[in-house]
C-alpha cells in the first residue's frame, strides 16, 4: 500500500533499510546469544544521522516527526527488534528535553544526541511502581541550588551504556503523582551508579538495567520543566513515544512474516511447497493482512501526532495496543509455519518470538492502553 | 587538499547479458550502480578530505542518468559532482574514455586550482578491463600507483602508498599530483547519511560536453577508439581431463603421442 510519504521519509526507509539489511541481520542472532549492548551498529546509525530524525533542526537533528521515527523504527525492527530498541530507548530518553527542556538544556544536550555522540535513557520505573507511576519511591530533595536523588529505578532500557539519562523521582511525596518531578543526569556524576542488569527472554541485546543514586548531587538547572511535572512529562514522552513501539512491533511482525512467506515456498512436504496448501495460504494472509492494519493505524497516529492534533493519547494507545498484539500473534504463526525448524535457533523465527512479547509490556501495558483508551472514549461521551 | 575521484555507473547484477548481434551489453531492465570498486576510492577521497581538509569532486562519463550516480556519491560525502556527458562520447573504448576523462580532469584542476590526488577504482564490474585509470595518468603526464591498498602518508609534495601484489605489497614514495587506483582491502565503504541524502537530493551537478572540456573530436567516441571488437562470447565451460593410469615409465610415452594428436 502507499502510504503517500515525503521524500525525506522514503530516503529515511531507504537508508534504514539498507542499515537493517547490511548491518543488523548479520549480527543479530551474535547479538541475541551474547546479550552485549550493540555498538558497533550504533555507530553506523549515528554516522547515518538516524538519531538526528526526531531532533528539530536547530539543534542538530533533521526535524521529522514521530512518522519519521516510526519509519525507521519499523525498518530496523524488521532485522532485529533488540537493536531497534536500543536506538529507541535513546528517542524516548531525549523527548522529554525536546517537549519540556528549556532553551539552555536544549542547547547543552540534543546536539550530541542528535549525532548520537551520546544515546540517551528515560527512567521512570522501580520495583513497587511499574504501571502505577504514582507509587514512585525515589525523591530528590532540593537543597539550595542543586537537588539530592536517592533511590533505584529498575528495568531501565540502555541503562549503563547511555550517557544521558532523563529521571522522574519525587520531590514533595505528600501529592502522590503531583508531586513528581523529571530531571537529566549523565553519568558519572558522583553518587550515580548501575546495579543488576536483567537477562531477558527477547530483545536480549538491549541493556536493562538497574540505576542507583545514593545522595547523587545534581545542579537546580538539570530540573525539567518545574517541580510537580514529573507525571505531566512522563505522560506526554510516552504519548509521543507509543507508536514508536507500535513500529518496533509492526517491524517484528514484517520480519517474522516475510521470513515464513519465504520458507512456505521452499518447504516441500507430500511433494508440494507448503505455501500451496490453503491452511498456509489463510495463516499467510491473515498475517499480512493484520500487519497492513497495524501499519495504516500507527502511521495515522503518528501522522496525527505530527500534525499537532490534540488529544493523541488514544490514537497511540489504539496503535501501541493493536501493532503489539499483531507482533505477537503473527510471530507464534511464523513458528508454526516453519514447524519443527522454527523452533531451533537456527533459524530466525523463535527469535521474532521472543522479541514481539516485551511490545505487549513495556511503555504501558496492553490494559494500561485499554484503560487509556476507555477514558478517552467516556470522556468524549460526557462532553 | 583537492580530491578527484573517478566513477563508473554499471548494470547491478553479476551476470551481464550480451546481445550477440551486436556485442555490445544488454542494459534494459538492470538497475544501474555505482561500480563497486569505485565506492572504495570514493571512501578514500572523503577519508582524506575529513583529514586533511579541501574537497571531493567525483567525475563520471557517461549518459544523462549516470548524474544518479553523481548524487549517490554526494550522498557518501562527496562535494561536488561532474557529469561528462556527450552524444559525440558514444563508442568509447578505454583509449578514448581515458582521453576524455583526462580532459575533463585538467578542467576541474583549471577551475579549482588544480589538484593532488586523482583516486579510481581498480577495475569496472562490468568492462574488467583495469585499463582507464592507468589510462587517465598517462594522459595527463601524473604518475600512478595501481592496486593501492593503504595510504600510508600524505605531504605536501608526495605520498606514500602500499601497493598489493600476489605475494605482499610494495611501499612507493610517488610525487604529487598522482592517480591511485585502489583495492577492496583499503577501507570500508561507510553507508551514506541522512542529511548527506538530503544533500545529494537538491546538489548542483556540473555536466559538461565534449566541446566544453575541449576534447580533440578525433580523439573521443568511436573515431579516437582503436579498439575494434570482433567478438564478444562465453568461453565454453571445461570439458573434464583424461587420465592416463599406469606406471610412470608406461604412461610417458602415452602422454608424449596424446599431447602430439591434441596440437596437430
Amino acid at each position: 500500500m502507499d502510504y503517500l510519504l515525503t521524500d525525506e521519509q522514503k530516503m529515511i526507509q531507504e537508508l534504514a533499510r539498507k542499515i537493517a539489511d547490511d548491518k543488523i541481520r548479520p549480527v543479530a542472532a551474535k547479538y541475541d546469544a551474547t546479550e552485549e549492548y550493540p555498538w558497533e551498529v550504533v555507530k553506523v546509525m549515528a554516522e547515518s544521522d538516524l538519531f538526528a530524525i526526531f531532533v528539530p533542526e536547530q539543534y542538530g537533528g533533521t526535524g521529522g516527526g514521530i512518522l519519521d521515527l516510526c519509519i525507521a523504527t519499523e525498518e530496523l525492527s524488521r532485522a532485529c527488534g533488540g537493536i531497534a530498541v536500543c536506538y529507541a530507548a535513546s528517542a524516548l530518553g531525549t523527548f522529554p528535553i525536546i517537549l519540556f527542556g528549556s532553551d539552555e538544556q536544549k542547547k547543552k544536550y540534543l546536539p550530541d544526541l542528535a549525532k548520537g555522540k551520546k544515546i540517551a535513557a528515560f527512567a521512570v520505573t522501580e520495583p513497587e511502581a511499574g504501571s502505577d507511576a504514582s507509587a514512585i519511591k525515589t525523591t530528590a530533595v532540593k537543597k539550595g541550588d542543586h537537588y539530592v536523588l536517592n533511590g533505584t529505578k529498575h528495568f531501565i532500557t540502555n541503562g549503563g551504556e547511555a550517557q544521558t539519562y532523563t529521571v522522574v523521582a519525587m520531590t514533595n511525596k505528600t501529592k502522590g503523582a503531583r508531586g513528581a518531578s523529571a530531571f537529566i543526569i549523565e553519568k558519572g556524576t558522583p553518587g550515580f551508579t548501575f546495579g543488576k542488569k536483567e537477562e531477558k527472554l527477547g530483545i536480549r541485546t538491549a541493556v536493562t538495567r538497574e540505576l542507583v543514586f545514593n545522595d547523587c548531587k545534581i545542579p537546580k538547572e538539570n530540573l525539567i520543566a518545574k517541580e510537580g511535572m514529573g507525571f505531566i512529562v512522563t505522560m506526554r514522552t510516552f504519548d509521543m513515544s507509543r507508536p514508536g513501539v507500535a513500529a518496533q512491533a509492526l517491524g517484528i511482525a514484517q520480519g517474522a512474516f516475510e521470513a515464513a512467506l519465504k520458507y512456505s515456498r521452499e518447504r516441500v512436504q507430500f511433494g508440494k511447497p507448503i505455501s500451496s496448501f490453503q491452511g498456509i495460504q489463510w495463516m499467510l494472509a491473515d498475517m499480512a493482512t493484520s500487519i497492513e492494519a497495524a501499519r495504516a493505524l500507527i502511521y495515522a497516529a503518528a501522522r496525527a501526532t505530527d500534525a499537532g492534533a490534540k488529544d493523541i493519547a488514544k490514537a497511540s494507545a489504539m496503535a501501541k495496543l493493536y501493532a503489539s498484539d499483531v507482533a505477537m500473534k503473527v510471530t507464534v504463526d511464523a513458528v508454526q509455519i516453519f514447524g519443527g525448524y522454527g523452533y531451533m535457533k537456527d533459524y530466525p523465527v523463535e527469535k521474532y518470538m521472543r522479541d514481539a512479547k516485551i511490545t505487549q509490556i513495556y511503555e504501558g501495558t496492553n490494559q494500561i492502553q485499554r484503560n487509556i483508551i476507555a477514558l478517552q472514549l467516556i470522556k468524549e461521551l460526557a462532553k | 587538499m583537492n580530491i578527484i575521484v573517478c566513477i563508473k555507473q554499471v548494470p547491478e547484477t553479476t551476470e551481464v547479458r550480451i546481445n550477440p548481434e551486436t556485442n555490445t551489453l544488454i542494459r534494459e531492465g538492470v538497475k544501474s550502480i555505482i561500480n563497486p570498486f569505485d565506492l572504495y576510492a570514493l571512501e578514500e577521497g572523503v577519508r582524506l578530505k575529513e583529514k586533511f581538509g579541501g574537497k571531493v569532486t567525483v567525475v563520471t562519463m557517461g549518459p544523462p542518468q549516470a548524474e544518479s550516480s553523481l548524487r549517490e556519491a554526494v550522498s557518501l560525502g562527496a562535494d561536488e559532482g561532474v557529469l561528462v556527458s556527450d552524444r559525440a562520447f558514444a563508442g568509447s573504448d578505454t583509449w578514448a574514455t581515458s582521453y576524455t576523462l583526462s580532459c575533463a580532469i585538467r578542467k576541474i584542476g583549471q577551475e579549482s586550482g588544480g589538484f593532488d590526488v586523482i583516486l579510481c577504482g581498480k577495475q569496472a564490474s562490468d568492462g574488467d578491463t583495469a585499463q582507464v585509470g592507468p589510462g587517465i595518468s598517462t594522459f595527463l603526464k601524473i604518475p600512478q600507483v595501481t592496486y593501492v591498498k593503504k595510504i600510508e602518508e600524505i605531504k605536501e609534495k608526495s605520498a606514500r602508498v602500499e601497493r598489493m601484489t600476489e605475494e605482499g605489497y610494495d611501499i612507493i614514495q610517488v610525487p604529487l599530483p598522482v592517480l591511485f587506483t585502489v583495492v577492496k582491502e583499503i577501507n570500508e565503504p561507510r553507508l551514506p547519511s541522512l542529511k548527506g541524502m538530503m544533500r545529494a537530493k537538491s546538489a548542483k551537478l556540473i555536466t559538461w560536453s565534449g566541446k566544453d572540456i575541449q576534447a580533440d573530436p578525433n580523439g573521443i567516441g568511436l573515431n579516437g577508439s582503436p579498439t575494434k571488437v570482433v567478438k564478444i562470447f562465453t568461453p565454453p565451460p571445461r570439458t573434464g581431463g583424461q587420465m592416463l593410469r599406469g606406471e610412470t615409465p608406461d604412461i610417458v610415452g602415452k602422454l608424449v603421442s596424446e599431447l602430439r594428436s591434441e596440437v596437430h
